[in-house]
């Protein structure tokens, strides 16, 4: 294993060290329990919006605290869900009074550690709506699994939602524009190669130089299939061609189209299949008018990428556009 | 005195006490420590490789907690385990293990010492924390399928009038025959869910760790 940290133990923490150093204009960490707050939280009369997760996935969930998106986040060991006490005091740290919104990946930790926090708020008197974001389409048999895994629409929804909130609606219009994004939204993904967790030192899976995964997750979770590598166009079919019969996207639809990184694959490529992507829309009557491009939610190092489409209307335009300034993105100020 | 041929003697103790409880959850944590890579390993071949690291932070913070509550009363003991583990584990198994040690100890509010009926009742709320908060079935290839069969040797034992370490140890045969059952199984739950028929031939890794958990329970316990 060839990493630049110090401590396999001490890489969450000396990160997020590094991150509230660089960013303390914009956000405020707490390390006991961990969770990074925006600098202004609590916003009065503002809904809260938190999301967390393992950590492993940056800009993911922390680099997008700030204004017009994420209230707190709150991070987890690697790959492995944070606690209910950080999602607790997180939520304490954020209630301007208009209660707080949990933004969830669906993976069973998750769920439950979210679950168990949002019990513990409620009885400590906050409000408390929960939207889980299940939008990975290569999870093909949803009834005899967790079902299907949350991707690259968290960040889409994370977004779309936080401006919602900025816009100082309420906690049931918060969670409703939420769940429109969650219900309009489909992703699928593949990599290139595996990823290597710090505390556990190898590979996550092993796969050959000459062998790629198509359908994976975020952890380094098996996908549909696997098999030699393809040239992008043919990848970037494999991708969009489950994503689009699926919702079904209909032609005349208007959509977002996110191609991102997971890590360890340079903009330059996510462009190839930016631009294929972008070609199959075109071809089933997709009119794409908003796009996003690059490293948004990763694996660590894995190469690789994951496309997203998300169906517009006018109020998720309107709030994709809304102004933003989080450490991980930041546009209209 | 020469004990009668074919009449049981109770030589070995018939309660489990404050220090037995202490002694287990501290013993697990070794336990843990020792199988941290095995545990890992198992959690590699169907999840995400994280089952022994992050079950060894909890207990580790576990067994620097107990001192503090050794001197306080079972329920307590293992409320503090169980609420500790809530918040240093993570994942799937905090809040599992953690509705273990908390289920166990609001069945054990105010006992001062717990017969073979008591550790029964126990495991039994644990069990139902269990499914209550995973939300899986028997048959998941989850810990339940090492723990389910447990209960049930507990329960055939009493019916026997078994003492409590012929109870304990039979339990943990019953723990360790169900985590070998989950290798054929394909997992419905939790992350082994995702690779469908690929989960099969592979333990599972939280039976793993709940096998590994009860025959703590039959070593420390039993030995009084």
């Amino acid at each position: 294993m060839k990493k630049l940290i110090n401590r396999a133990d001490d890489v969450v923490r000396e990160s997020l060290e590094g991150f509230a150093a660089a960013h303390a204009g914009m956000v405020r960490v707490n390390f006991d329990p961990i969770y990074v707050a925006r600098i202004d939280a609590p916003v009065r009369g503002k809904v809260g919006v938190i999301s967390g997760g393992g950590s492993g996935h940056e800009p993911l969930h922390c680099g997008y605290v700030g204004m017009g998106m994420l209230d707190a986040a709150c991070p987890g060991a690697i790959f492995t869900s944070p606690t209910p006490d950080q999602m607790l005091e997180a939520s304490k740290a954020v209630d301007g009074g208009a209660g707080v919104l949990h933004i969830i990946k669906n993976y069973t930790g998750d769920l439950m550690n979210f679950e168990m926090a949002a019990e513990l708020a409620r009885s400590e008197g906050i409000e408390i709506d929960t939207v889980i974001i299940d939008d990975d389409v290569a999870v093909t048999n949803s009834l005899y699994t967790a079902g299907r895994r949350g991707v690259g629409l968290t960040v889409l929804a994370e977004k779309i939602t936080g401006a919602a909130a900025e816009e100082r609606r309420s906690l049931k219009e918060v969670g409703d524009i939420c769940r429109q994004v969650k219900d309009w939204g489909r992703s699928m993904g593949m990599a290139l190669t595996s990823c290597t967790a710090p505390h556990i030192g190898h590979a996550m899976f092993e796969l050959p130089d000459d062998e790629m995964e198509i359908g994976i997750g975020i952890h380094g979770e098996p996908g549909r299939k696997r098999m030699p590598v393809q040239p992008a166009d043919e990848i970037t079919d494999m991708l969009m061609e489950p994503i689009i019969s699926d919702l079904p996207y209909r032609r005349g639809d208007e959509v977002l189209l996110f191609v991102n990184g997971m890590g360890g694959t340079p903009l330059s490529e996510l462009y190839i299949v930016y631009r294929r992507a972008a070609e199959i829309a075109a071809q089933h009557g997709l009119k794409v008018v908003r796009s996003l491009v690059g490293p948004y939610i990763t694996s660590l190092e894995m190469a690789g990428c994951s496309i997203t489409l998300l169906k517009m209307d006018e109020t998720l335009l309107k709030l994709w556009d809304a102004p933003i300034k989080t450490p991980g993105l930041r546009w209209g100020i | 005195m020469t004990p009668a041929i074919g009449k049981r003697v109770h030589m070995e103790p018939q309660t489990i006490h404050r220090e037995d409880i202490v002694r287990w959850i501290n013993d697990f944590a070794q336990v843990v420590a020792v199988n941290r890579d095995h545990l890992t390993e198992l959690d590699a071949a169907i999840g995400d490789g994280d089952h022994g690291v992050n079950m060894d932070r909890g207990f580790r913070a576990v067994a620097a907690k107990l001192p503090s509550v050794g001197d306080k009363d079972i329920a307590q003991i293992l409320k503090t385990t169980g609420m500790t583990l809530v918040s240093t584990v993570g994942g799937a198994s905090g809040p599992l293990y953690g509705a273990f040690f908390l289920q166990e100890a609001l069945s054990s509010a105010g006992k001062e010492e717990l017969s073979l009926t008591d550790w029964i009742a126990m495991l039994e709320a644990a069990l139902n924390g269990i499914i209550a908060r995973g939300k899986a079935a028997i048959g998941d290839k989850t810990m339940l399928d090492a723990l389910a069969p447990a209960l049930q040797a507990l329960k055939d034992a009493a019916i026997r009038n078994a003492t409590l370490a012929e109870a304990l140890t039979q339990s943990a045969d019953a723990a360790q025959d169900g985590m070998q059952a989950t290798i054929p199984l394909v997992a419905r739950k939790g992350r082994a869910s995702y690779l469908g028929e690929r989960s099969a031939g592979h333990i599972d890794p939280g039976a793993a760790s709940m096998y590994l958990l009860l025959k703590t329970a039959a070593s420390t316990l039993a030995s009084g």
